[in-house]
């Protein structure tokens, strides 16, 4: 490895943001080390093999978010990264029957119009106006936000460039974007369809991830913050990374190597070392220090500010907003083997959509229940299921004839009301999960070889992710742009020259985007007044 | 124009909204006429009789959010207006244990919950809170005196090239960024968060946090913990601070009194009113408002018609969507105007025997949140379409401030009483016994004995509201105050500067900027409005 004096850079956690970070610098010429807890590296976005030759995608496990230019720049493909559009999805219903999602436009529109015309025609107005509010939000996800409390050239600069972006949309538009940001998904999606299980399908995304209801009004944009996958430039579109979502930061990892950067795994980071009110490095848990002047943090605001740094070297005021952050564990996840492929009697045989998202909440009313289960501490009794069977696409992941299903689980508490999470309670909480899809599919429960049940409590104990929030922070309008992480601090500075922040408690906030982990490269850039 | 104008202005509907607007007008030297579908004047805002010789005010029951300077304007004092109580305390209901003074009497507006040192002293709050309670009051006291100035405003346009709205914007941005960097900084961390969230961050105790916790919810179609109830608590707020120096206020002979203080001044004015004269439409002539169709067929000609009445009604049945584009009747008809708030009014063989609970208290307002789990748990219910078995209540005895509202002796109880969902399931048919049943039980745990002492009952539903006050949905506010129907997009884009698409048509409810309870802001600044843009007798 390196010696220490070269180092420019050490960044703290290999998550896919730390590592983006790490490739922009390491490819503007900085010496950069990544330090990693784990023996591996990809914190939340990781491949792992936990049952014999079964690859699980055992936290993150779709790949839509993902920012083409880093794509591009880093060139991920030519480091292993293949990115396999889902082939459709669909919503099965309570008393049989479904509503099947698929990517050619004509096809959705009969499907939708199966259950409603007046609906087949409403989705034209949805999808125009949600594709407004993504062309509207797209450009701003690549930029350092500006300080609306701060007279600086440059964010009076940044503010007027939002202004002008808004002033662009033109009166009428730009007042759909003032309700659009502020709204509840269910009442976003009433103005449009008539349905409810269209309205719960697309319901879907404003939850996942977060500790909102349907109904509480912020959701609408949580669902819009889901629909900026850009794969292809199709704005929505949403795809397996092959080889399992480890496989974008094994091609992170490649790219950042290759441009001369160092990763050392298996390093836990014991806390960021200030001297004289600036970064001087960070210090090890087994006491080993390693200098430089720029610490970036990939953690998470709470653990880098609260558990990794001392707190003397930083303002009363900044750890308080710190402390009263939002990041709140509300999702589980589990991981199935499986010894075939699962029949789901609702859904007409060979349908491709199997080949995507599949769920089971038909109303909103349901997701909403689960959610008020979530707020008196206990994980959901009908939870919103968003599962997922890769090896149909991706054969790579399981022995021949096997088949790995992804389950990702809204609501899960990070407390329980009753006291803290045992093995008993988790497999209990996996227990509901299984039985809600056993309800949808006869075969499933005799397949299942072996499931890993995730909690929020497993997640932050095994990524790191305070509360097991897989966002690194809600995503509520209190703590959008430049409320993200807190207001003030939101351009990925904190109070201590040289260190910076660069996971998804920033803007433009969480999902496997990168965008975080660039922006932030480009603001230590431009401290060190290089152009990025 | 066709025929020639009989008068200036019609308002439509003499709610204090109505009124306002019209006594503005008559003073600014226009001819004005009011008509009003009911007997009376007032609205929901009247005084009625609900059982033999016990008289209410059938809609809100404390005055606290009409800026003084109107009330002076007005002369509403020489008209007859007087006060029954003003810097009404606030006390915090508790099922188990002694109620909590949240507020004292005669707590400055603004600081509505400013702390009791008796409460402070007492055990039920503790010093830290007694001190974060001060604190806390202070700073939202300043981000609600930063948000005053948006009261008295015309809400900007967005993306017009008209200089006023690019100023209005701007000042806006100024009043916070007079706080400091500090503060603004705060308030930008806050305003989009939701008060449950808020008072976790600042206190102990259930019971305060459950007090100064319904005050954002109450009303709103919301419970604690939906993102935007600290805007809803801080625009209550601001709308206290905005009001001067009263405090929470009680006008003799109940809001009724308060209205008829209101048409006498619009009547000194020169405005004439007409009760019982339902208007049936709004004439449309070359695409310009030019006055109203009353029931009996009779066409009444004016240069400016101005709606007391919410959105929804004046633009779909008045008006009627013929007249409008249909991007704009679209978003007329997803206005939230669903109320949530049921009105409950018992008529006392006694004093209510709430327990533990001094005179002083009892000339205040009364609340019954115990906790912000338990008023989530109650807005939970009201998701479905069910009601709470314990719902939330604000109650007020008037008739200890005010003995003419009931025989000697005897007292009237008015809460509001949330959640009642316009759209129960079951249907109010069935529910309405069920619901009184339940608010009674509720009230029974903090007024042992008070079910001996009920002499006659009355509960006004959403759906009761809506069909008695013919306001759309029975919504307090006429629609949802929240940040999707707020300022420049209240009730809709197009018609958030009391303007409307249809020259010569106003709005002045409560569907307007800045909202319902009795404030008369909305029917001020139509007025001023009107006198500004509108059309003038030649």
């Amino acid at each position: 490895m390196q010696h220490p004096q070269d180092l420019d850079a050490i960044i703290v956690g290999a998550g896919h943001n730390g590592l983006v970070a790490g490739c922009y610098l390491a490819r503007a010429g900085l010496k950069v080390l990544v330090l990693e807890r784990q023996p591996y590296i990809g914190g939340a976005a990781v491949s792992r093999r936990l049952y014999k030759d079964f690859t699980y995608s055992n936290c993150s496990y779709v790949c839509s978010l993902l920012r083409p230019e880093i794509m591009r720049t880093l060139e991920l493909p030519k480091y292993g990264l293949q990115i396999i559009p889902y082939e459709g999805g669909c919503t099965m219903m309570q008393g049989g029957g479904h509503l099947a999602m698929y990517d050619n436009h004509d096809a959705l529109r009969r499907e939708i119009s199966r259950h409603s015309k007046r609906d087949a025609e409403a989705y034209e107005r949805y999808s125009r106006d949600v594709m407004r509010q993504c062309k509207f939000i797209k450009p701003l996800l690549m930029r350092e936000p500006p300080d609306p409390t701060s007279f600086k050239p440059r964010d009076i600069k940044e503010l007027l460039y939002l202004g002008k972006r808004f002033h662009g949309m033109g009166e009428e538009r730009m007042y759909d974007t003032l309700r659009f940001w502020t709204m509840s998904a269910a009442d976003f999606l009433d103005e449009y369809f008539e349905s409810e299980i269209v309205k719960a399908h697309f319901a879907g995304t404003s939850i996942i991830g977060t500790a909102l209801g349907p109904r509480s009004p912020g959701s609408a944009y949580v669902l819009l913050h889901h629909y900026m996958g850009d794969i292809d430039d199709t704005v929505g579109a949403w795809g397996f990374a092959r080889g399992g979502m480890g496989a974008v930061t094994s091609a992170l990892g490649a790219s950042f190597q290759a441009s001369g950067g160092t990763i050392r795994s298996g390093a836990p980071v014991a806390e960021i070392l200030v001297r004289n009110g600036r970064a001087s490095g960070v210090a090890l848990a087994d006491g080993e220090e390693i200098h430089a002047k720029l610490v970036i943090s990939n953690m998470d605001v709470r653990r880098t500010f609260l558990d990794t740094m001392d707190a003397k070297e930083l303002p009363d005021e900044f750890l308080r907003q710190v402390r009263n952050f939002k990041i709140r564990g509300s999702s589980g996840k589990l991981n199935i083997a499986l010894d075939g492929l699962p029949q789901f009697p609702a859904i007409p045989q060979g349908s491709p959509c199997t080949r995507g998202d599949m769920h089971v909440t038909d109303t909103i009313e349901m997701m909403e229940r689960a959610y008020d289960d979530w707020k008196d501490g206990r994980w959901s009794r009908a939870p919103y299921i968003d599962m997922l069977i890769p090896s149909q696409i991706d054969p790579t992941m399981v022995p021949d004839g096997k088949h790995y299903m992804s389950v990702f689980v809204q609501y899960c508490p990070y407390e329980l009301a009753d006291g803290a999470w045992t093995a008993a309670k988790r497999q209990a909480f996996g227990d509901t999960v299984i039985n809600t899809i056993a309800q949808h599919s006869p075969n499933f429960k005799d397949l299942i070889l072996h499931a890993e049940i995730r909690t929020p409590w497993d997640i932050e104990n095994e990524v790191g992710l305070t509360e097991g929030n897989i966002f690194q922070g809600e995503l509520t309008m209190d703590q959008l742009l430049f409320n993200r992480p807190i207001p003030g601090f939101a351009q990925y500075r904190s109070p201590v020259r040289g260190v910076y922040m660069c996971g998804s408690s920033t803007h433009p906030g969480g999902g496997v985007m990168g965008a975080p982990g660039a922006n932030a490269a480009r603001a230590v850039l431009r401290d060190l007044g290089r152009s990025p | 124009m066709a025929a020639s104008a009989q008068y200036d202005c019609v308002v439509i509907g003499a709610g204090h909204n109505g009124l306002v607007c019209a006594a503005t007008l008559a003073h600014a030297g226009r001819s004005v006429l009011v008509l009003e579908t009911s007997a009376h004047v007032g609205g929901a805002a009247l005084t009625r009789e609900f059982a033999p010789g016990f008289r209410v005010s059938a809609g809100a029951h404390l005055l606290h959010l009409m800026p003084a300077a109107l009330l002076r304007e007005l002369k509403l004092e020489s008209h007859g207006l007087e006060w029954a109580a003003r810097g009404m305390p606030t006390t915090a209901l508790l099922p188990d244990g002694p109620p909590l003074l949240v507020a004292g009497e005669h707590a400055e507006p603004g600081r509505a919950l400013a702390p009791d040192p008796a409460a402070a002293a007492g055990q039920a709050m503790s010093a830290a809170d007694a001190a974060a309670l001060s604190s806390y009051t202070a700073q939202m006291r300043r981000f609600a005196a930063a948000l005053v100035p948006m009261f008295s405003k015309v809400p900007p346009r967005l993306g017009t090239t008209d200089w006023s709205d690019r100023l209005a914007l701007l000042r806006l941005g100024w009043q916070v960024r007079k706080l400091g960097r500090r503060d603004m900084r705060e308030l930008l961390r806050i305003v989009g968060m939701n008060v449950y969230d808020l008072l976790e961050e600042h206190f102990d105790s259930a019971a305060l946090k459950g007090a100064l916790g319904l005050d954002a919810v109450l009303g709103a179609n919301f419970g604690p913990r939906s993102p935007g109830t600290v805007l809803t608590l801080l625009y209550r707020l601001a709308a206290e601070s905005a009001a001067g120096a009263s405090g929470l206020s009680q006008p003799k002979g109940g809001m009724g009194a308060f209205c008829d203080a209101l048409a006498r001044a619009a009547t000194a004015g020169g405005a004439v009113i007409r009760t019982g004269t339902p208007v049936a439409g709004i004439l449309v002539e070359a695409d310009r408002a030019v006055g109203v169709t009353l029931e009996s067929g009779e066409h009444i000609r004016a240069q400016n018609v101005i709606s007391n009445a919410d959105p929804k009604t004046t633009f779909l049945k008045l008006l009627g969507p013929r007249h409008l584009d249909t991007g704009f009747v679209r978003r007329v008809d997803h206005i939230r105007t669903r109320g949530l708030a049921g009105k409950l009014h018992l008529a006392l063989n006694r004093a209510p025997p709430f327990r533990d609970v001094s005179a002083a208290s009892l000339r205040g307002r009364l609340l019954l949140s115990p906790s912000l789990q338990h008023i989530e748990h109650a807005y939970n219910h009201s998701k479905y379409g069910e009601f709470s078995a314990s719902p939330v209540m604000e109650i007020t005895v008037p008739s200890v401030n005010d003995p003419t509202l009931a025989p000697a002796g005897q007292h009237v109880l008015s809460a509001v009483v949330q959640y009642a969902p316009y759209a129960l399931k079951e249907g109010w048919q069935s529910g309405r016994q069920r619901f009184v049943d339940t608010a009674l039980d509720t009230l029974e745990r903090v007024a042992p004995g008070l079910r001996n002492c009920v002499l006659g009952v009355e509960l006004l539903t959403p759906l009761d509201i809506e069909r008695e006050f013919h306001i759309n949905g029975g919504h307090w506010h006429h629609a949802d105050l929240a940040f999707d129907q707020f300022l420049m997009v209240r009730p809709v884009p197009g018609a958030a500067q009391y303007r409307t698409p249809v020259p010569g048509l106003f709005l002045c409810g409560a569907g307007c900027h800045p909202g319902g309870g009795v404030m008369g802001v909305a029917g001020r600044n139509a007025a001023n409005e009107v006198l500004t843009q509108g059309l003038k007798s030649p």
